[in-house]
């Protein structure tokens, strides 16, 4: 047995790792049921940071990934485009790497176009494409962005563009959002904008950033925290973490505009969908004796729908993906150790011998 | 036919007895649906709009066939001379089947060929990629073949089109890419400076060539002195200076409780972790400074700051873990998802449920 | 001659990026340096591409042993680059939809949209999901807890990989989320070793690193480092 063990052929743990990720998957996708998340401080700092803005602020969202790193980052970045979006900021996209457009284009299509389809592109969001140059590129629109950028990606001209008129350079920026896999991404980011004219103590005007990283790079990133980075998500459970604020915020919001186009004022409702939103199953409760039962049958029906709607699985993908993390990091463990059993064991009879 | 051939042969055959009969089986698999929408552009002059300042002309330009502009201002000779195309759109197939369910001769929205084709593709490529597990075999190779072309020949499409068009020939050339490739572009003039990288970038391209590589060692020294001069600066100010400031942190850090004055238990643990840390960057530190010999008290610290970096290694460990079992698990829920239609976490397919997809009804 | 313009070319290129960082009057130089390395990035995309098709071309016409699929990359690229460079349906831009080329190159619906979305992606991000695979491999048969150090890796190892999953939250669920323990749970003691061990050492790392970094720069812009022009041909 132990010489089996020893000799074992390692296809076998292919096959062992495969089936670790593959049946979750179709537990998971057959169920629907996801593993609850219980939020870090990490992506509390980056949901804040995005929070803070008011309605107009300007985030620019650099998407320096590719579909290598996609399973880990587009979670995160669809989630990014959410929280931006239903906070009404003003988004400009651009890319370091070459296939970064796609990413942008994949989140406009699925986010912007879908649910937020008032959203006008050249006044709410612009694509800026991609630029080689790797830092180059950052060192330049730090203080010069239409240096590089003359167009957006369809070839428009930064001058017809609307929200493009007030923007010369990133300092005009309230929010920096990087998503990134590598080389060049959050690292470069930190080093050529955020640290020389990012906020800080001499600069408290200055923007904020925040990164979304793959495993690789995030513990890297950790010592950039908290002057030169104010939040960072890693990897998927980052991912996980801030989707599932962005999910409850958004729902949360969604209930307190159900409640002012019901009728209450606008600080009432935002302190009651607090309330509402922690509990969102007893949604009908609330309009039959809650605080919601003087509101009209059309606004009480909207409430309830609101505040019952499942949330849409393209807003799920990083909380899914964490159920084969479970079993597969399950899997490491056990074979790490069953590794270290063979050894000493292994050692033990080698030296009894 | 040895045992081996025969087993493979035995396992292909079920496998393909299975994906035909999932393909027939309930809503079948791995289709693509498109809804067309036929788009039509007219020039049209515009005149200012009443009010206007009198400097004001009117403006000659593009606007959708069926926008209030054309409908007022377009001659007929303008409508003859529309431009349009048909757009594809994507949609989710579950608006294909509410809209065959209400209209079983619609056309609105139809399988797209070259896209659910482009599926099956995928699902081979995928499958093949990870057939290499088992061992080295030709549809691997094929497989690499075409990720190694086709990933070259898009970085050379995007470079081209992304950067050298618009920020290379836009400068020298303005009125030449102005009418035929960004006529939105601002031609104010020639900026003659860019010939520089344009040499360069000649020069660069010369490597290619049988003799004379040492051409290319000019754009190479500028591209080597470029990032030097950028990372000494970038690197001397983001990773040490700033790092350093970051860790000055005070080894008592007191922590005000809620009612007013300190709350020893939290001041004890937010003093430790700042002692831990700013002993650990030391430790590091003394470790890689291998000018003086690790020996004695040195030798200690740096010993501590070895274990540091063990935790640091450990924990680099465990997130790359994390990072590769996600690209996985993305892999194989586009397999069961986006090819095999088993499971449906996007509500693509509007069925309440796996059972139902596989064997039918809605 | 040959060496000593490159070693000017180095100087000048580097110094005038650092001049540029400490007086705002020669801002514009650095920027101009920059946009001028941002154009010969993507000419390395194209010298990337031809040194491909060198190579390839070369295997071919020797018929060196795979030669059949380097047939099978030239053609995947020249496909590519025909699609890619000329836009074939590729559909304008609606502003300007008498400029045939004015379309988005990566725009949706394109062949080389379809190349991009059902070849380039599903074979990158398979390629790059298979290490998941070597990864279990590698841990069932390289990682012994043969001493001190490698027992602090795994432990710390397997303190992340339970802490930040929900096993984590079940193995340690037991300990109080409000008492003097609550350090010890897993989720958050997985948060601890990130924020304080994980920091110290890249902390450390990321000083020496730039301490290296910086020096390197110095050496290569003051001449004193020429391993970059190669042996000298």
């Amino acid at each position: 047995m132990l010489k089996a063990l020893q000799n074992l052929d390692r296809r076998w743990i292919f096959l062992l790792m495969g089936l670790a990720v593959g049946v979750p998957i179709l537990v998971i996708g057959i169920t629907g049921r996801t593993f609850p998340e219980t939020p870090t401080p990490l992506a509390q700092s980056v949901f804040d940071a995005v929070n803070e803005l008011d309605a107009g602020d300007k985030v620019l969202l650099s998407f320096d990934y590719d579909p290598a790193s996609e399973g880990e980052l587009a979670p995160m970045a669809t989630a990014f485009v959410r929280h931006c979006a239903q906070r009404k900021l003003k988004m400009y996209f651009m890319a370091l790497w070459p296939v970064g457009p796609r990413m942008v284009q994949q989140n406009i299509r699925r986010v912007i176009e879908q649910d937020y389809p008032d959203l006008v592109y050249g006044e709410d969001y612009v694509d800026l494409g991609f630029k080689a140059g790797n830092e180059a590129v950052i060192k330049v629109i730090v203080t010069d962005l239409r240096q590089y950028f003359t167009t957006d990606s369809k070839g428009t001209p930064v001058e017809e563009i609307p929200m493009m008129r007030e923007v010369r350079s990133v300092q005009d920026m309230d929010l920096l959002v990087n998503v990134s896999a590598g080389y060049p991404g959050s690292k470069e980011w930190v080093l050529y904008a955020s640290t020389p004219f990012g906020r800080s103590a001499s600069n408290p005007e200055g923007f904020q950033t925040v990164a979304g990283c793959t495993g690789v790079q995030a513990p890297l990133m950790y010592p950039y925290i908290p002057k030169q980075l104010a939040g960072l998500l890693g990897a998927i459970k980052g991912a996980a973490e801030y989707e599932f604020l962005v999910n409850e915020w958004v729902r949360e919001q969604r209930i307190a505009e159900a409640l002012v186009a019901g009728g209450m004022a606008e600080a009432e409702a935002a302190d009651l969908a607090t309330t509402f939103a922690k509990s969102p199953g007893a949604a009908e409760e609330w309009t039959v004796s809650g605080a919601a039962a003087s509101m009209s049958p059309e606004a009480k029906s909207d409430l309830i729908r609101v505040a019952d709607a499942p949330i849409p699985g393209k807003y799920l993908e990083g909380q899914r993906r964490m159920g084969p993390q479970l079993v597969a990091h399950l899997l490491m463990v056990l074979l790490i150790i069953v590794g270290n059993v063979i050894f000493f064991m292994s050692r033990k009879r080698g030296g009894a011998r | 036919m040895n045992a081996r051939v025969l087993a493979w042969t035995v396992i292909l055959l079920i496998a393909t007895a299975l994906l035909v009969w999932r393909a027939s089986t309930g809503l079948g698999m791995a289709k693509v649906y498109v809804e067309a929408e036929e788009v039509s552009f007219v020039e049209v002059t515009v005149p200012p709009p009443p009010g206007a300042a009198a400097d004001e002309t009117s403006k000659t330009l593009w606007l959708p066939a069926d926008s209030t502009e054309v409908r007022r201002y377009a001659t007929p000779a303008q409508r003859d001379a529309a431009i349009s195309w048909t757009e594809l759109q994507q949609v989710p197939p579950k608006a294909y089947f509410e809209a065959q369910a209400a209209d079983p001769n619609q056309t609105a929205i139809v399988l797209s060929w070259p896209r659910t084709i482009g599926i099956w593709i995928a699902a081979i490529f995928t499958l093949s990629i990870f057939s290499f597990l088992y061992r080295d075999n030709p549809f691997y190779r094929v497989a690499e073949a075409v990720v190694v072309g086709v990933s070259a020949g898009y970085w050379m499409v995007v470079g081209f089109w992304d950067v050298i068009i618009p920020n290379l020939l836009g400068k020298l050339m303005p009125e030449f890419v102005k009418a035929n490739f960004l006529p939105g572009l601002n031609a104010t003039g020639v900026e003659w400076a860019y010939l520089v990288p344009l040499v360069f970038g000649i020069m660069l391209v010369w490597r290619l060539m049988p003799k004379g590589g040492w051409i290319s060692l000019w754009p190479l020294a500028f591209i080597v002195g470029t990032t030097a001069g950028l990372r000494m600066v970038g690197y001397i100010e983001g990773d040490f200076l700033s790092q350093v400031s970051s860790s000055v942190i005070p080894v008592i850090n007191p922590i005000e409780a809620p009612g007013g004055g300190t709350d020893v238990m939290a001041t004890i643990w937010a003093s430790l972790r700042n002692v831990l840390l700013l002993a650990g960057i030391l430790a590091c530190l003394t470790y890689f400074f291998f000018s003086v010999e690790h020996k004695g008290g040195v030798g200690k610290i740096a010993r501590v700051g070895i274990w540091y970096l063990m935790i640091t290694f450990g924990a680099a460990f465990g997130f790359t873990v994390m990072g590769r079992i996600a690209l996985l698990a993305a892999r194989l829920e586009f397999l069961f998802n986006d090819w095999l239609w088993l499971i449906d976490p996007t509500d693509q397919r509007g069925v309440a449920n796996a059972a139902a997809m596989v064997i039918g009804g809605v | 001659m040959r060496r000593t313009v490159p070693l000017w070319i180095t100087a000048i290129a580097g110094v005038a990026l650092v001049i540029s960082a400490f007086l705002p009057a020669t801002r514009g130089w650095g920027e101009d340096v920059a946009t001028w390395f941002s154009i010969l990035a993507a000419v390395a995309f194209v010298l990337g591409g031809g040194n491909l098709l060198k190579v390839h071309l070369r295997k071919i016409s020797d018929r060196q042993s795979g030669w059949g699929y380097s047939s099978i990359v030239l053609a995947c690229f020249f496909a590519t680059l025909w699609v890619g460079l000329f836009k074939v349906g590729v559909h304008p831009n609606p502003k300007y939809p008498d400029v045939a080329y004015s379309g988005q190159t990566q725009g949706i619906g394109s062949p080389f949209w379809w190349l991009y979305e059902y070849a380039f992606k599903p074979l990158t991000s398979t390629m790059f999901a298979m290490l998941a695979f070597y990864v279990a491999s590698a841990a069932f048969r390289a990682f012994r807890a043969k001493n001190v150090e490698a027992v602090l890796l795994l432990g710390t190892a397997f303190i992340i990989l339970l802490g930040r999953t929900f096993a984590g939250v079940v193995l340690t669920g037991w300990i109080p989320a409000d008492g003097a323990f609550a350090g010890l749970r897993l989720e958050n003691l997985s948060v601890y070793v990130m924020q304080v061990f994980n920091t110290a050492g890249n902390r450390a790392i990321i000083i020496g690193i730039a301490l290296g970094i910086a020096s390197t720069s110095l050496k290569i812009l003051l001449g004193i480092d020429r391993s970059y022009l190669g042996s000298g041909d």
